[in-house]
């Protein structure tokens, strides 16, 4: 592949078709053409009219609790003897994560779209569980479907979307995990097409929900920005954060694309590691471009391109592909994708909540443990910023299974 | 360039009846059981034959489907085998058109220009993209076209005439409209707004028009057949395979002849 020459800005994309160099795209059925369509430019309004942001605003403010921290991770830095390590705190958010962030955008487009009924996909559950809230909040009816062996693995989950009122769908196809869940999604969107909006919990999809959820997240990144002006008085020299779709990502990195100065690491997950072909989930570094769900983008699949479904100890990371704009920003070299594996994200895990008093996700664990890599290399006055993308209250029962507690 | 779809569809059009279009996942349950039924298609009355491409993720089939495609990769469908079971349906049929049916990315995977090159080689004449609407035509539509395959185009009931034009850009043999909102095999149609649908499509395009989705009888099948060019069945003849298999998922003594009976059932309807 020849490479494509370095653009003037890394912040444009998409173009008109929805495309990150050959990323991205609409390749839905044609049913649901006219109402991506229709969506696009819904959202194009809804941008440029200030009410909309000010409104959306308001609520991150006293509902989400924004702007989220960005902390000094004291001690694991001194522990790591190299790079001053901060946090940028997604696990504060109301709900537990950075999802609420997407969600509140999509969920205020919809109610400006005149539609009644919400439908989503969810893996390990925190994307149901954001959207379901804000649905709540809004008196919306509120459809969830996911994957029917995530619903036995996230059992807390499943009830708390319950609590809020939603309905949870588990999906029965294929290997019955989050893709398939999307699939279901698709699905009822297809034949609901009337009063439904689909609400995607990452950047992925057909165009232009990776730009559109790209933009809701980008406050991560533009507080990150603020803040660390703010307390060190210029930018970081880099950004990590983990990727399974890879919106806390996006959303961290976006803001920053176009200071080239700041190095940029993306880490997906190696699972039981990347020599075992199917037993990890990291797209980019052990995938290979193809088509599903609406856009080109690196995916986990075997050489008859057929779909394989991925596996990480961390639920959220567990998705055969990735938004494609991380696939275009990998092929022109802006940001580097690395990966971690089930048992450097355990360690991260364990090492941040004994070191820093925080219980981090196991998806964020995955962005420690490479931080864990790297920091001890770098030089004491390097400024790395870790996304904190959620809590990890929803994994103890997880970690407590592969350690061997019996809670 | 003449298709046989073409061909047939002129046919027809002199018989002054409707097609009879039937699908069936390539290589469900498994090769040589797939390759019976699809050779024994035309004889029971189908004009056209759709061959399935499985895929483990098709987004707008139903259960029947979505099952049918399982069935076929578990028996190690690939698309080279769905490939050379059209060349083997053509050693004993080279006038019934065959159209291929699925998802892009066993095709983009399997590299487009090959594809093309195969699947025209094989004794395709058409292909049928689920997931390729007029945005992507210059992924494989176009392509298509230009190697002589028929790229035939999904209409549904969003297709409203604001939007039709660019539907019915760059397609050809004919034009599949897709009856009711949803995955197939799932709701009935209902034949009301098939038939204001189908009259309206009309005047956007001189191409015959197939109504699918949902098509289960032969009372069903008639009904469409009075105001379409052509009635597709599909999850039901992929059911009749899924019903017609020993208890261990094999296939038994009846599953070939009762995709057949229900072919033969649903084109009386067709033809009446």
């Amino acid at each position: 592949m020849t490479q494509a020459p370095t653009p003037n800005s890394f912040r444009t994309g998409p173009d008109e078709k929805g495309l990150f160099g050959i990323y991205g795209g609409r390749f839905v059925a044609e049913t649901l053409m006219p109402l991506i369509l229709e969506l696009e430019q819904a959202y194009r309004d809804a941008k440029a009219d200030p009410s909309f942001q000010t409104e959306l605003n308001s609520f991150l403010t006293h509902f989400v609790g924004r702007p989220s921290p960005l902390y000094y991770a004291e001690r694991l830095t001194q522990h790591l003897g190299g790079a001053k390590i901060y946090f940028k705190r997604e696990d504060l958010n109301h709900t537990g994560a950075h999802k609420i962030n997407n969600v509140l955008g999509q969920i205020m487009l919809a109610r400006r779209m005149g539609k009644k009924r919400i439908i989503a996909e969810t893996g390990a559950g925190q994307h149901g569980v954001a959207t379901a809230t804000a649905c709540a909040r809004f008196g919306l009816k509120c459809v969830v479907y996911m994957g029917e062996v995530d619903i036995e693995r996230q059992k807390p989950n499943v009830f708390r979307m319950k609590l809020l009122g939603a309905e949870v769908v588990p999906a029965l196809s294929g290997s019955r995990t989050l893709k398939d869940a999307l699939n279901e999604a698709l699905r009822d969107w297809v034949a609901n097409v009337e009063d439904t909006f689909y609400c995607i919990g990452t950047v992925a999809g057909p165009h232009p929900y990776p730009e559109m959820v790209r933009d809701f997240q980008c406050v991560i990144g533009e507080e990150t920005r603020k803040q660390m002006l703010h307390q060190e008085g210029r930018l970081p020299d880099s950004l990590v954060a983990a990727i399974g779709g890879g919106s806390n990502a996006m959303g961290l990195f976006h803001p920053f694309l176009d200071d080239t100065s700041v190095e940029i690491h993306g880490v997906e997950a190696a699972g039981l590691g990347l020599k075992t072909k199917t037993k990890h989930a990291a797209s980019i570094t052990g995938g290979k471009p193809g088509v599903l769900h609406g856009n080109r983008t690196y995916l986990l699949m075997d050489d008859d391109g057929q779909i394989i479904e991925g596996h990480s100890i961390s639920a959220g990371l567990d998705y055969p592909g990735i938004g494609p704009e991380h696939a275009w920003l990998n092929d022109i070299g802006r940001v580097k994708y690395v990966s971690a594996t089930d048992k450097e994200a355990l360690e991260a895990f364990q090492l941040c909540s004994a070191l820093e008093g925080i219980i981090p996700a196991l998806e964020p664990s995955h962005a420690i443990a490479h931080a864990m890599k790297i920091a001890p290399k770098l030089p004491k006055d390097h400024l790395m910023v870790i996304n904190m993308s959620g809590r990890g209250d929803k994994d103890i029962f997880t970690v407590a299974d592969i350690l061997g507690v019996k809670l | 360039m003449t298709t046989r779809i073409d061909t047939r569809f002129a046919a027809l059009k002199k018989e002054g009846r409707a097609a009879l279009v039937t699908f069936i996942t390539a290589g469900d349950p498994d090769y040589k059981t797939s390759l019976k039924i699809i050779s024994g298609l035309p004889k029971a009355g189908a004009d056209v034959i759709e061959f399935g491409m499985p895929f483990t993720d098709p987004m707008a089939d139903g259960p029947a489907i979505q099952a049918g495609g399982l069935r076929a990769l578990k028996a190690g469908a690939t698309m080279k085998k769905t490939l050379a079971l059209l060349k083997d349906f053509r050693k004993g049929d080279d006038t019934t058109p065959v159209v291929l049916m699925g998802y892009y990315n066993p095709i983009y995977v399997y590299g487009v220009e090959k594809f093309l090159k195969d699947a025209k080689a094989a004794g395709a004449d058409g292909l049928i993209v689920v997931d390729l609407p007029p945005e992507e035509d210059d992924e494989l539509c176009i392509p298509a076209m230009k190697a002589g395959l028929n790229f035939i185009r999904l209409t549904t009931p969003t297709t409203d005439d604001a939007r039709a034009p660019a539907v019915f850009t760059n397609t050809s043999g004919f034009v599949y409209y897709v009856s009711v909102l949803g995955i197939t095999g799932t709701k009935a149609p209902d034949l009301k707004s098939v038939k204001a649908n189908v009259r309206r499509l009309k005047k956007h395009t001189r191409l015959p028009i197939c109504v699918g989705f949902g098509v289960k009888t032969a009372e069903q099948a008639k009904a469409i057949a009075a105001d379409a060019d052509g009635v597709v069945v599909g999850s039901a003849l992929v059911s009749a395979v899924a019903d017609n298999l020993t208890r261990t998922g094999k296939p038994g003594p009846g599953t070939v002849d009762a995709v057949h009976k229900l072919v033969k059932k649903i084109a009386k309807g067709v033809r009446s």
